[in-house]
């Protein structure tokens, strides 16, 4: 078999309280000029002891509840988080299926973002223009193309966000619920790519509160709960077991009240 | 080129090039519009002090313009860049991109805007005969230079430290006035009282300003002036790198 793509070892991450910096003058001067960078003594957990790996051409997705440390983790993979303890190893480009309209400017044309957000993403100048015309084809957008995306519906500015990320040509995708929004239509759209991008051997890590989508997209599942790895594994059997976790008292989505500050940024 | 160094420079470009489209977009008289705002500082401050309080100053309009212009780009780059990640903050949080290309790109912007306007100094200077000089050759593109390091680096500091003392962007808005008052835009050097003569030197704003006025009005660059712009520059970029690069990593953390 193959070696993991992504592996997180006993990962642990804590964000500092913020909001003691952010809250005054006082606590400001006192933290950054004695340490400016380095993180305080007052934290919260967002993720504890994480431990799993993924295959190339995967799929894995993420359950759990509000705050439970799922966007810490995609935030991990994408790079754009450290981990306070533990490693993390990505290997390949990785793309991040952004919220809709999140990269886009609403006064430029559907043709000017393409440009922006591709290579916003990574992608040069001469690359873009050279896919220019499969990314206007996949974005089935057509004359509105050249029109200024504010007059975009939501499952227009969906399928350009997907039409460029599709261009990328992405060795991992990450996404954060995204499958979530949307009427049925652009749900089953959405699914439709996210197969796409898996029969080319793409590997995915999607964030998801579609239990059955789960079962039947992933290859694998992660139940994250108290910031740290309630299951791993076959996805049947993890959801299974969420669910029975979840549902007795706590009602379908394991609605227990959310945390304060629970959903980590 | 290796693709890294391309993928970035072509990274500031669009995002250069958008805010300029964006700028000038949905307007017909988007450049004038641009211009009308210094132009109209100009007029008040005109009216204020020559027409009203009958200040002794020859050219006054022309002093006020030239002055102004400039002092613009300061004001709209350190404005505006306060709360550039926080706009950003959907893009931060989830793609791993150089971030400093985002204040960069609106300093950028606001300097081909300068530049662009510099004909229309040119057009008040010439109403009042001043010919083109051949010093403005080395003179413009050293000072471009040397004010261009000074607002992309407090630009890096001042939106890096926002993101964690979000109280900065209102203390930003009211240093950026007092300075403005500081600063000889609106009267010349001479006429600071002699006991805080000595204090304009430290002002970077004023060195820079009084490069502008002295190779744009005389024809001359001012070494002193110039060299001071320069020096001051590679400082604010040396401070906005340095405080950048440690905040960085956590951006993503505080948004």
């Amino acid at each position: 078999m193959s070696d993991p793509v992504i592996r997180f070892e006993s990962v642990g991450k804590r964000y500092p309280q913020y909001h003691h910096i952010t809250a005054g003058f006082k606590p400001f001067l006192f933290r950054w000029l004695c340490r400016l960078g380095r993180t305080g003594s007052e934290t919260f957990e967002a993720l504890r002891a994480v431990t799993f790996e993924v295959r190339p051409g995967e799929t894995l997705g993420i359950i759990g509840r509000n705050g439970s440390g799922k966007s810490t983790v995609l935030g991990l993979i994408a790079g754009v988080l450290r981990p306070t303890s533990g490693t993390v190893r990505v290997r390949g480009r990785v793309a991040p299926l952004l919220e809709l309209g999140a990269g886009f400017h609403p006064e430029l044309t559907g043709r000017e973002n393409i440009f922006l957000n591709g290579i916003l993403l990574g992608l040069t100048r001469a690359e873009v223009a050279r896919k220019l015309d499969a990314i206007i084809a996949f974005s089935e957008l057509g004359e509105f193309i050249h029109e200024p995306i504010r007059i975009y519906s939501s499952g227009m500015l969906a399928r350009l966000g997907f039409a460029v990320i599709s261009s990328l040509d992405p060795e991992i995708l990450l996404v954060d619920e995204i499958l979530a929004v949307g009427d049925m239509d652009f749900q089953k759209k959405c699914v439709d790519r996210a197969l796409e991008f898996k029969r080319r051997g793409v590997t995915i890590i999607y964030v998801s509160h579609a239990l059955d989508q789960v079962q039947e997209l992933s290859d694998r599942a992660l139940w994250l709960d108290e910031h740290t790895v309630q299951a791993w594994g076959n996805p049947a059997e993890v959801v299974d077991a969420y669910r029975r976790h979840s549902s007795p008292q706590r009602g379908p989505d394991g609605g227990r009240p959310e945390a304060p500050g629970g959903e980590a940024p | 080129m290796n693709r890294n160094t391309r993928q970035f420079l072509d990274l500031i470009l669009v995002l250069t090039q958008k805010d300029l489209k964006v700028r000038y977009k949905n307007s017909v008289l988007g450049y004038l519009w641009s211009v009308a705002n210094p132009l109209a500082f100009a007029l008040v401050f005109y009216f204020a002090f020559k027409v009203i309080m009958r200040v002794d100053m020859e050219d006054y309009a022309l002093f006020l313009i030239v002055g102004l212009f400039p002092w613009q780009w300061f004001s709209n780059s350190i404005n505006i860049s306060s709360t550039v990640f926080l706009s950003n903050a959907s893009i931060i949080k989830k793609v791993s991109f150089p971030r400093n290309i985002i204040p960069l790109s609106i300093v950028l912007q606001d300097m081909i805007h300068y530049i662009l306007s510099l004909p229309v100094i040119g057009l008040f200077l010439l109403l009042y005969q001043k010919p083109a000089q051949a010093a403005w050759l080395w003179g413009i593109p050293l000072l471009l230079a040397g004010q261009f390091m000074l607002i992309y680096g407090l630009a890096l500091a001042v939106s890096s430290i926002n993101l964690f003392f979000r109280d900065l962007e209102r203390i930003v808005g009211i240093l950026m006035m007092i300075v403005f008052y500081c600063t000889p835009i609106l009267y010349p050097l001479d006429m600071i009282p002699a006991r805080f003569q000595h204090w304009v030197g430290l002002n970077p704003f004023a060195t820079a300003i009084l490069g502008w006025r002295t190779l744009l009005l005389d024809g001359r660059l001012d070494p002193v002036a110039a060299g001071l712009t320069l020096a001051y520059g590679l400082a604010a970029l040396g401070l906005g790198t340095w405080i950048y690069s440690r905040l960085a990593w956590k951006f993503a953390e505080v948004l």
